[in-house]
């Protein structure tokens, strides 16, 4: 088997040059017409927005915080907000005016389903259970151009819901098998050339491995998120090639802390920091694109003000968000602060929403990939003309 | 042969064996009637798995080894005891994950009803923990066979009477940490620290959203709150709370009275009277009766066995059979091989990663020695067993686990496995084993040019014919 066992990109090279029509990847948008990289990082299982940025000025925070309370962060943001002691390379983002931290801001679900949460925060409707994402409608909208189907990826073997749909996407995660040779990989190909459903999958695959790596696999394993910090850093390689996708969504499980979450150290604080180099892998591996980069994070609501019998948190609602990037306007906090007070509280126990998280995707696409308003209202966020975007979140 | 005894066996069973097309191809509806009637004793491999008891045990006297650890921490020393000990702590509870998971899949590799086996998969999918936590984990496996494989045979009722009472389930939704406020407990824990004991509303919320209405089912947060107070005190023996009380019922669903918020319960618009261990046991014989867990049921049972998008009428008929039997289980799985729906030639679902590994060591009547090698496949086509990594279990929806680097994943499994069992198998016959009627003339003939048994093998896995049930 030896000789025959070549790496991934030694056979997308041989096969382009064999002239196998049915294997010969396309160009990975050659022709490009924007420089803009979109990165959207969804943090599953409801980030608690109070532990990750403490209001520790808010005058009900300790008192309805109790134990979890963060009340004096080392790492202030304004006289308001602080971030998570863990979270130290992101605020030398915010020292770098490269983040803005949004709080007190949901998608518009109001019930506490993690599934449904997260999947309207993916299909950017109102309803849960929609067949496509917004990402993947914003693909639709963007100008035709020869190689779209390769525009967008995920770090995952499989596409989340944010960015399937009808436009054609790809997904990439490292693999520890070794790579099956050229000759077997030519007649599954052939095989396949019949049945749309595997054809398509398989080639967009062996393209977008030939990029990343092949079988490349960093050590996740001491990671609580996993393997977040190789397909992070995996995401800037691909983003940062002249000829790679534009669009990159990533995963990272873990947030759902019902039980000891911890305040300055714990369970949570060691998983924001697994967030916080893995956002730092993906900003040293884009290199010179991180300057055109937004990276967009968010969960699909947040967690309860009080803590609950468990020393964790219950499902809630609002919460926080991050954009950092070399394209970010940032250095600041946006926040329609409704205050912890008891009397303030969304059904007397949550962090109210003040602002629709579609305010800020829409703000991004806008200015940031320039998505025209139009397909904006329209095609990616029908029924949202009460979520404004919000502007100047991208430097001019 | 005919298409019936292929879709027997792959559709309604985990794939099939050598010689089980034949054999199920005389009267396949019958072969798979036979499956659903009637209760089975343990599989003999099961008896010797440790228990959810034996297993939580284990996990505890680890745990008072970290306590202990704690206390003796010496903070200038460099060799943290606690870190040994958690170490250790995996150590010791991985072997019983190993051994659980090996099992399992040795069971369904050589079972002769896997159409039963299927059904076991799919409830446990159903009531689904993740061993994200390393008690989870120790327990992960327990649950299928204390919980699940004893109720086949009767009621959802009784299913989820014993899955909600299973201490998988109450550790994996934090239950056993949940007091009632106004509890025995809570007021004396308050009068003597200050220190005010709570509701976890995990389990409750879970219940209802994911095991018996549905997330559209019709119910507020109000009910959740108040059900999460009927289930306070449903707990586990011998865990880590301050009360020795229940420690001779270690690793067992104990009912602590002293953590059960006192008083009646209105959920769904139905007041509960206070009754102690009976009140949430109430509730769940009410939910399970529910007319909208019989649709969630129907309509997850639909798309398990015909399409991701099954026919309404297909979920309408299974909802009715849930509804007309009060949910008994054989009379649902048998409706199930009634419906015409079921039987379509065409194979409308694309294997999850677990059935195509099950259907791959059916097919070659082979599977791993080493209880980390029947889980590798698992886990690099991204379904470590037990670990769906939420409460919903793992999709029966394609487009979950499609993704275009999920297809490579296989293809180059498959040609792992077949360059190290290629050469005692002939791919051909190997293909009339699996897909009988089924196999393609486009498969066979690529099988037939392979270059090798083992390119034949792998030809034959990855193909959509193999694919596909």
């Amino acid at each position: 088997m030896q000789p025959f066992n070549v790496s991934r990109r030694t056979f997308l090279e041989a096969t382009a040059l064999g002239g196998f029509a049915a294997l010969t990847p396309r160009l990975l948008l050659a022709n490009a017409n924007t420089d803009s990289r979109l990165v959207v990082v969804i943090l599953r299982g409801a980030l608690d927005g109070l532990a990750a940025v403490p209001p520790y000025a808010d005058g009900n925070y300790a008192r309805a915080r109790g134990e979890l309370a963060i009340t004096s962060p080392q790492l202030k943001l304004d006289g308001m907000f602080g971030l998570h002691p863990s979270l130290e390379l992101l605020h030398a983002r915010y020292a770098a005016k490269e983040l803005i931290v949004l709080h007190a801001i949901a998608s518009p679900y109001r019930e506490r389903s993690h599934f449904d949460g997260q999947d309207l925060l993916e299909n950017g409707t109102t309803h849960p259970h929609g067949r496509d994402g917004w990402l993947n409608r914003t693909l639709r909208t963007l100008p035709q151009r020869a190689a779209r189907d390769q525009l967008a990826v995920a770090l995952a073997q499989n596409v989340p819901l944010v960015l399937r749909g009808e436009a054609p996407v790809n997904s990439w995660a490292p693999s520890r098998l070794p790579a099956t040779d050229t000759d077997t990989l030519q007649r599954i190909a052939d095989l396949y050339s019949t049945d749309q459903y595997f054809a398509s999958r398989l080639q967009a695959a062996l393209a977008t491995d030939s990029i990343a790596g092949g079988s490349m696999m960093g050590d996740g394993k001491r990671d609580p998120l996993g393997a977040f910090g190789t397909l992070m850093s995996s995401a800037g390689k691909l983003l940062a090639a002249t000829d790679g996708p534009r669009i990159a969504v990533v995963e990272a499980n873990g947030w759902d802390t019902h039980a000891n979450q911890g305040a300055e150290r714990g369970q949570l604080a060691n998983r924001l920091r697994s967030l916080d180099l893995g956002l730092d892998s993906l900003r040293t591996s884009l290199g010179t694109a991180w300057k055109t980069t937004a990276v967009l994070v968010v969960t699909e609501f947040g967690r309860t003000v009080a803590v609950n019998g468990t020393r964790g948190t219950d499902h809630g609602t609002a919460t926080c968000a991050f954009l950092v990037g070399g394209a970010v306007a940032g250095g600041r906090v946006i926040a329609d602060w409704p205050s912890l007070a008891p009397a303030s509280l969304y059904q007397s126990r949550d962090l109210r929403p003040t602002t629709d998280l579609r305010s800020v995707f829409k703000g991004v696409l806008a200015s940031h990939l320039r998505v025209s308003e139009s397909a904006l209202e329209a095609t990616v966020f029908p029924d949202s003309r009460g979520a404004q975007p919000l502007e100047g979140l991208v430097k001019a | 042969m005919s298409f019936d005894a292929v879709i027997a066996t792959n559709r309604f069973g985990l794939g099939a064996r050598p010689g089980e097309m034949a054999v199920a191809a005389s009267a396949p509806r019958e072969w798979l009637r036979k499956q659903v009637a009637g209760k089975r004793e343990l599989p003999t491999e099961l008896k010797s798995v440790p228990s959810s008891a034996a297993a939580f045990d284990v996990y505890r006297q680890a745990l008072q080894e970290r306590r202990t650890a704690r206390r003796t921490r010496d903070d200038k020393s460099k060799d943290d005891p606690v870190k040994q000990v958690m170490d250790s702590l995996r150590q010791r509870i991985l072997p019983l994950y190993l051994d659980h998971v090996a099992t399992r899949y040795r069971v369904a590799t050589h079972t002769q009803e896997s159409f039963r086996e299927r059904l076991v998969h799919f409830w446990t999918n159903h009531f689904a923990v993740s061993a994200d936590k390393p008690q989870v984990l120790a327990l992960a496996g327990t649950l299928e066979n204390e919980a699940i494989r004893p109720h086949l045979a009767g009621s959802f009722t009784e299913m989820l009477l014993a899955v909600e009472a299973h201490p998988a389930m109450i550790l994996y939704l934090d239950n056993q940490g949940s007091i009632g406020p106004h509890s025995m407990l809570a007021e004396r824990r308050v009068r003597r620290t200050g220190r005010q004991l709570g509701l976890n509303e995990n389990l409750a919320r879970e219940i209802l959203e994911l095991h018996t209405l549905g997330v559209s089912g019709g119910y507020t947060q109000a009910d959740v709150t108040a059900f999460a107070h009927a289930l306070t005190g449903w707990s586990v023996g011998g865990g880590p709370q301050e009360d020795a009380t229940f420690d001779n019922d270690t690793g067992q669903f104990v009912f602590r009275g002293v953590a059960h918020e006192p008083g009646a319960q209105t959920i769904l618009g139905k007041r509960y009277a206070e009754a102690g261990v009976d009140q949430a046991r109430t509730v769940l014989r009410d939910l399970a009766r529910h007319p909208a867990t019989a649709t969630h049921i129907a309509t997850k049972l639909a798309r398990h066995f015909i399409a991701d998008s099954p026919p309404q009428g297909a979920v309408d008929r299974l909802a009715k059979v849930f509804r007309d039997s009060n949910g008994d289980l054989p009379s649902v799985h048998a409706a199930l091989i009634d419906l015409p729906d079921a039987w379509v030639q065409t194979p409308q679902k694309f294997k999850t990663p677990h059935e195509f590994v099950v259907s791959t060591f059916r097919m070659l009547d082979f599977i791993p020695v080493q209880p980390p090698q029947i889980i590798a496949p698992f886990q690099l086509l991204g379904q470590r067993p037990y670990t769906p990594g939420s409460p919903a279990g793992w999709s029966d929806i394609a487009s979950q686990w499609d993704g275009p680097d999920a297809l490579l994943n296989r293809i180059e499994w498959s040609s792992e496995l077949a360059a190290h069992t290629g050469k005692r198998s002939e791919p051909l016959k190997l293909g009339d084993t699996a897909l009988g009627v089924a196999l393609t003339d486009r498969t066979r003939q690529a099988i037939a040019r392979a270059e090798s048994a083992a390119q034949g093998i792998t030809l034959l896995m990855a193909s959509p014919d193999f694919q596909r049930r």
